[in-house]
């Protein structure tokens, strides 16, 4: 059958399990020794591709991710869930990356492998953007299938169902297309120790970010503070509704 | 056997239901104490327990005290007189220490899913709720071990594994912390290829009822195997909270299965379901859950779940293995489910496919108790070898269906355990009393087969009149001993198991 190369974008994020902290200065949360892990979203995406490959529906998973060189793990991790191989678009340590700078090194990684379909989560649990599919999408002016919830193959096009406010939609879409994973596409499996090992050897080249045209210097989407909701009062009790009503009046509720 | 008792009024239980204590009263071993008004705790002494883990942390508001009174069983909530969450080991060797001073009771809680009332507070004390200690240490993956607090429960532990290749087996069905789970010596589906708790775990960092510290295999050590003086790891697995508190469990860990299949097959009958199960394991097919439905239970999933199974005893088996060694399991498998005349089998090898007839199977207490709505359940819980598995299904079968009650089965047959979930008008003393004597007959008839009359459970309030009976007079003997050694004034989880 023809060569369908399925390109699928990840992200290394703090683990969902984890309690955040916002670090002193309230410009980032704290990431030092904190357990992270593959975006669930992103795990998603990859199980699907992996899926169609199994399926014979695609020849190649190739995925990617635009980080600094912890993101290595992440990838041996998607190697072992089933992709055949692996780019680092690398980041300097330090240096940070929004939805632009992530569509703009998977744009480039586009052009260079030709994939027919590339296939992201939704959206990151760190930062919820929901951006990244859809500015890739418009750069490379490929059409886009987001909150995907089925995903079927057929010659030269895409069908997707996609899960929208009022309900189900389902698009055909040619190919090449960009398609973002939501959670009811699948369950993705848990990678075993065989995988874990054959990973080791499959190939994971790293490729400066800047060799990409991602620019240097701080993202597009800049943050400018974080911090932590304020703790949980004491609740009271009140004796008669007539104090009920006065207090929430002086609170400013009503 | 039966006698007719009088229900001592319990001031303290105004919110449980009249009849369920009857029944429950009706039911419960010999000497199971009455939980008579008691005074509350000295101010002082709650006062002394805030010094040690902050005001926050201790509670004794009626709701979160009845909140921890109970489990998923039918006995009556006995709320303790307090609750307290210690955030670390250190302070619950403090409160530990207080209590043992001042002889107030003791209860560990974790996830309260236990089915045997092992939370309930008899004689009221303090509750020491431990799951705010939930740190995961020391996962190794060269050594296939990892560390748990109590406020880890055992889908948490498998979704931080992700990505590891390993995971930890026992799966007993609830959510439950698996300190927790070590305490009750709990065992699941999967025990008959990966084992209960008590082989899969290899120290705990126990708190004795005096506030001392011990590590059961010695501080920091995790050795697959030891022979180093008595087995305390093994001592302390299933203690149900008798004996100590269980603040951190180094568990074994096991490799993914690189391929999974489930089938569904359905018998002529119970019988030959059961001769299945025992023909599969004397061919040494290792296979990694083995589940029993007899037509009721199966019926009932099926309607619960959206199935449309056939209304049969019908067995529900799992294959773990590479791809090869599954094709060749596989086939064994066919072979001998043919042999005893079951269905031919559809094998599902995609998660969510796999997920689908599991859960149907996990539902099992729902879809059980939706035969007779408004009605309560109560699960049996006898463990019998292999070889007698057949007769005593069959037996017990022929119990239920004389004594006019509803109890469909469901069992973990490779291990020999099987549960009649029987579902009662707890509202109907003659029914509570059928129930009551149907459930003494099957833990007499799985004694007189060589078994046990809790497989999993454990005994905690219900079975204690059993137990001695399972373990003669010098195995209760020696039981007392032991906990005489280790709590000599009675205050850990008093009216437990002995």
């Amino acid at each position: 059958m023809a060569a369908l190369r399925v390109l699928v974008g990840v992200k290394r994020v703090i683990d969902f399990a984890v309690k955040v902290r916002v670090a002193p200065g309230g410009a980032a949360v704290q990431t030092q020794g904190v357990k992270h892990s593959l975006n669930p979203f992103c795990e998603i995406a990859l199980e699907e591709a992996v899926r169609l490959r199994e399926a014979g529906a695609a020849t190649e998973v190739v995925v990617a991710t635009l980080g600094t060189k912890a993101s290595q793990e992440t990838l041996r991790t998607a190697l072992a869930m089933g992709a055949d191989r692996a780019v680092l678009a690398e980041l300097a340590e330090g240096a940070a990356a929004g939805p632009r700078e992530v569509a703009v090194a998977l744009a480039a990684l586009a052009r260079r492998l030709q994939p027919q379909l590339v296939l992201l989560g939704k959206q990151a649990i760190d930062d919820d953007c929901n951006q990244t599919g859809q500015i890739l999408a418009a750069i490379l002016d490929w059409p886009q299938g987001t909150f995907a919830s089925r995903v079927s193959l057929e010659p030269g096009a895409v069908q997707v169902q996609r899960e929208v406010d009022g309900g189900l939609e389902t698009l055909r879409l040619r190919l090449p297309a960009v398609l973002t994973a939501d959670l009811r596409l699948n369950e993705p499996r848990y990678a075993t120790l065989p995988n874990i090992m054959k990973a080791k050897k499959k190939p994971l080249e790293v490729v400066p970010a800047a060799d990409l045209g991602v620019p240097a210097g701080p993202p597009r989407l800049r943050l400018l503070q974080l911090q932590e909701p304020p703790p949980r009062a004491g609740g009271e009790k009140v004796e008669s509704v007539e104090s009920l009503l006065g207090k929430l009046r002086h609170a400013g509720r009503i | 056997m039966s006698r007719s008792c009088a229900v001592p009024a319990f001031p303290s239980l105004s919110r449980c239901n009249m009849a369920l204590r009857r029944v429950l009263a009706l039911a419960a071993a010999l000497g199971r104490r009455s939980c008579c008004s008691k005074p509350p705790l000295p101010p002082d002494f709650v006062q002394a327990l805030r010094a040690v883990v902050g005001a926050p942390n201790v509670s004794t508001a009626t709701a979160v005290r009845e909140q921890h009174g109970h489990d998923e069983s039918m006995h009556p909530c006995a709320p303790p007189d307090a609750v307290v969450w210690p955030q670390a080991v250190g302070q619950v060797q403090e409160l530990a220490a207080l209590c043992h001073r001042r002889r107030v009771p003791m209860v560990p809680f974790g996830t309260g899913t236990g089915l045997e009332g092992g939370v309930n507070a008899v004689q009221g004390g303090v509750c020491f709720d431990l799951s705010r200690m939930d740190a995961i240490a020391e996962l190794s993956l060269e050594d296939f071990s990892v560390t748990v607090e109590p406020g880890v429960t055992r889908k948490a532990l498998n979704k931080h594994l992700r990505g590891t290749g390993l995971w930890f087996p026992v799966d007993p069905g609830a959510d439950a912390s698996l300190c927790g789970m070590a305490a009750t010596g709990a065992s699941g589906t999967n025990a008959v290829r990966y084992g209960t708790m008590r082989p899969n775990v290899l120290n705990l960092r126990v708190v004795l009822p005096d506030g001392r510290l011990l590590h059961t295999a010695g501080p920091g050590r995790q050795p697959r195997k030891r022979a180093a003086g008595y087995d305390l790891t093994s001592l302390f697995v299933g203690s149900e909270g008798t004996l100590g508190f269980l603040t951190q469990a180094t568990l074994r860990l096991h490799p993914l299965p690189e391929a999974t299949a489930v089938t569904i097959a359905s018998f002529p009958g119970v019988g030959a379901a059961v001769a299945c199960t025992v023909q599969v394991l004397q061919a040494a097919v290792p296979v990694a859950r083995i589940e029993f439905l007899d037509e009721v239970m199966a019926d009932a999933c099926s309607r619960f779940s959206g199935m449309g199974l056939p209304v049969a005893a019908t067995l529900l088996l799992e294959l773990h293995g590479s791809r090869r060694s599954l094709a060749e399991q596989q086939q064994q498998m066919e072979e001998i489910v043919q042999q005893n005349g079951g269905s031919s089998l559809a094998w599902a090898e995609g998660l969510e496919e796999r997920e689908k007839l599991w859960s149907m199977r996990h539902n099992a207490w729902y879809a059980a108790l939706a035969l007779r709505p408004g009605c309560q359940g109560y699960s049996t819980d006898v463990c019998v070898p292999i070889s007698r598995l057949p007769d005593v299904v069959v037996e017990t079968k022929q119990d239920l269906q004389a004594s006019s009650l509803t109890g469909p089965m469901v069992g973990h047959v490779g291990d020999g355990n099987f549960h009649c979930i029987l579902v009662f008008n707890s509202q109907d003393p003659e029914e509570a009393q059928r129930i009551h004597a149907f459930t003494q007959r099957l833990g007499r008839r799985a004694l007189a087969a060589g078994g046990t009359c809790t497989g999993e459970h454990g005994v905690g309030l219900g079975k204690r009149a059993l137990l001695q009976e399972e373990l003669g007079q010098e195995g209760l003997d020696t039981l007392r001993s032991i906990k005489a050694a280790l709590d000599p004034h009675n205050l850990m989880n008093p009216g437990k198991v002995l």
